[in-house]
């Protein structure tokens, strides 16, 4: 297993293209104008301090507030053809494909983890927005079946933030296939009688809302998050009227009865924690016995299998020499604010 | 024939003459044109031949949606007896879009769903073009969770533009119907056969596409998006929608070869819309057959098939 390449390269990248622009310490809020400070808004959870504007959150950065004390094992997700079509455009996808990996430090659009969120396991798939506007192809499809046969294993709960323009038009038919290939997924919980919730984020449209994002047992999504399947400009140009405002955002969903909640990112854990042990028939969870996300326990941080075992039914048996390797992977994750 | 595809121009003109020279014959006792108007007769066909020998992509695209290709209504009137269209999703409305019911394919009694996209100016806009909304997806739902309680075999028939972009049926939650019904037709006991007659769109055929077995018939087509919708995101131009029709990889050919399709429907030479009957009759047969070997099959595996069927979708490339 070259978990060099794998996993470490990334990181690499991402440490490098953070340097690249020390300059960049400040944000302008896009909805209000306020500049605040990267720190802040890293503590704040990318939420805009004035105006309580969302932005955008890497998939890493969720899943360090997402899990105690932001320690969670990377579920290997199986490898897919590169450029099944030979598409291109007026790029080669595989140069499209080069260029936003060296821009996330990721290898696709899809992160998947697995670890304890107030004590409860789950197993949480992020989407990332910033590969390629998140979109659904192969390796997205690949890693929610395997973070639903993750979760169904260990018998918890899939959390799923949505993020993404749709399918991913590079791999033609084979992307718009991830719509039934994501709904197995779906019914591989469903049957196991496990929870499936998804929290959709800014923008989850397309053949991502009409799949695995709009199949949860619970629906939630983020404040003003752009929600729907056909784009806002096309349905504008079909019916040839202005579309209301709010139009296809959070609110106007919930207000038409197709979403369950809209919850401030700030207090979604909570709500995640509470409606994962309610489904799981979980007593309450604790309140502080959980280890701060800023200082792991040392003996925590070493925990976590090597990511190759994750997939392991018997993860157990990891030699140590791997286990130091690969386990540093997701202690570097909790320093994601450094 | 009276609707040439902009390809087809030159055939057209050929045809034209020989029907203007006998037009002229008759009129004309002592004109015998007959040699000539059966050479150019001679001449169509094989132009005809040539043409239709090897369409690119964005040929097929245009034969796909060509106006005369038998839609759904015209397979359903022809294959099927004792059609009974069952209306409604019990909930909002009744999708003109998406037409279906009872119906018996020989002795079969078997469910039959499909879009409509309508032949001329009043229909199409009955049918929306074949655009669904979530109440045309909802009946579907309701149909073959019906066909599923009685044990009957469900045919879908794919021929949709893509769901319809409007402010209603986002309201209505577009997307989890069509979620929904992809769920459904995943979940199904039943033998569950989907034919691409001309377009498949996207998610919208998706919804009612996720079959035991797909079939396409020869110059039908199924995307991820249409080519124009294709050319104007990754190109900026629409028009260089015949780059983006070869780059996805849309044709029925294409599609067998990824395993998407799993049989190809010849079309009579020129087109599902040169011999309607013929093309209908030939789905026909193929649909009898495809019954007949999922007949054999229990509930447990024809369910357990399908879903093993998308989930090794993607392991073969082109
Ligand atoms: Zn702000």
């Amino acid at each position: 297993m070259n978990w060099i390449t794998n996993y470490v390269r990334p990181r690499i990248n991402s440490l490098f293209s953070r340097r690249e622009v020390p300059e960049n310490l400040w944000t302008k809020c896009p909805e209000c104008g306020t500049m605040l400070f990267h720190r802040e808004l890293a503590d704040n959870l990318q939420v805009c301090t004035n105006c309580d504007h969302h932005l955008p959150i890497s998939p890493r950065e969720r899943f360090d507030a997402l899990f105690d004390g932001g320690i969670y094992v990377e579920v290997k997700v199986p490898e897919v053809l590169a450029d099944p079509l030979n598409f291109r455009d007026q790029k080669k996808y595989p140069d499209r494909m080069k260029a936003a990996v060296k821009k996330t430090g990721e290898k696709d659009a899809m992160l998947v983890g697995e670890g304890e969120m107030a004590g409860t396991d789950i197993v949480a798939a992020a989407q990332n927005f910033a590969f390629m506007g998140g979109s659904m192809g192969m390796y997205v499809g690949n890693a929610i079946i395997a973070a639903a046969e993750r979760a169904v294993e260990k018998r918890c709960p899939l959390i799923l933030f949505s993020a993404a323009g749709g399918a991913r038009m590079q791999e033609g038919i084979l992307s718009l296939m991830q719509m039934p290939r994501t709904t197995v997924a779906v019914q591989m919980l469903k049957e196991a009688g496990l929870p499936y919730i998804v929290v959709l984020t800014h923008p989850t449209t397309g053949g991502v809302t009409a799949s695995y994002a709009m199949l949860g047992d619970i629906q939630i999504a983020e404040p003003n998050a752009l929600i729907g399947f056909a784009g806002t400009r096309v349905i504008e140009q079909t019916i040839r009227e202005k579309l209301p405002e709010g139009f296809q955002r959070s609110e106007y969903l919930l207000d038409h009865g197709m979403l369950d909640r809209v919850t401030d990112r700030r207090k979604l854990r909570d709500e995640l924690v509470a409606i994962c042990r309610m489904l799981m028939k979980q007593p309450p969870a604790v309140a502080g016995t959980l280890p701060t996300p800023e200082e792991p326990p040392a003996a925590e941080a070493g925990e976590p299998e090597a990511p190759e075992a994750a997939a392991d039914p018997a993860p157990q048996a990891a030699p140590a020499e791997a286990e130091t390797a690969a386990g540093s992977e997701p202690d570097a994750g909790s320093k994601a604010k450094p | 024939m009276s609707n040439y595809l902009e390809f087809e121009k030159p055939l057209a003109d050929i045809e034209g003459k020989a029907e203007e020279l006998r037009a002229l014959a008759r009129a004309n006792e002592e004109m015998d044109v007959e040699e000539e108007a059966a050479a150019l007769d001679k001449k169509a066909a094989d132009m005809l031949a040539e043409l239709y020998k090897s369409l690119t992509p964005w040929r097929k695209c245009q034969v796909a949606r060509h106006p005369d290709r038998p839609h759904c209504k015209d397979y359903i009137e022809a294959l099927f007896t004792e059609f009974t269209p069952l209306a409604g999703d019990r909930n909002f409305a009744d999708d003109h879009a998406i037409m279906g019911g009872l119906a018996r394919l020989g002795d079969t009694p078997v469910m039959v769903i499909g879009h409509e996209k309508g032949h001329d100016t009043k229909s199409r806009i009955e049918r929306n073009f074949g655009m669904a909304r979530p109440e045309g997806y909802r009946k579907a739902i309701r149909l073959m969770d019906l066909a599923d309680r009685f044990g009957l075999p469900i045919i879908t028939l794919v021929d949709t533009p893509g769901a319809y972009p409007g402010k209603g049926a986002e309201e209505r939650g577009q997307s989890e119907a069509i979620a929904r019904s992809t769920e459904k037709c995943l979940n199904v006991k039943v033998p569950l056969v989907s034919v691409i007659i001309g377009e498949g769109g996207s998610g919208g055929a998706v919804g009612i596409a996720t079959g035991n077995k797909v079939l396409m018939l020869e110059h039908s087509i199924y995307s991820v998006i249409s080519p124009e919708g294709c050319a104007s995101i990754l190109w900026k131009d629409a028009e260089k929608m015949r780059e983006a029709a070869e780059a996805l990889r849309l044709t029925a050919q294409d599609l067998h070869k990824l395993g998407v399709c799993d049989e190809i429907i010849a079309e009579p030479l020129g087109g599902a819309h040169r011999d309607r009957a013929g093309t209908i009759e030939r789905v026909g047969k193929a649909l009898q057959e495809q019954l007949r070997v999922l007949g054999k099959k229990s509930p447990e595996e024809l369910r357990k098939e399908r879903r093993q069927k998308y989930l090794d979708m993607g392991k073969k490339g082109l």
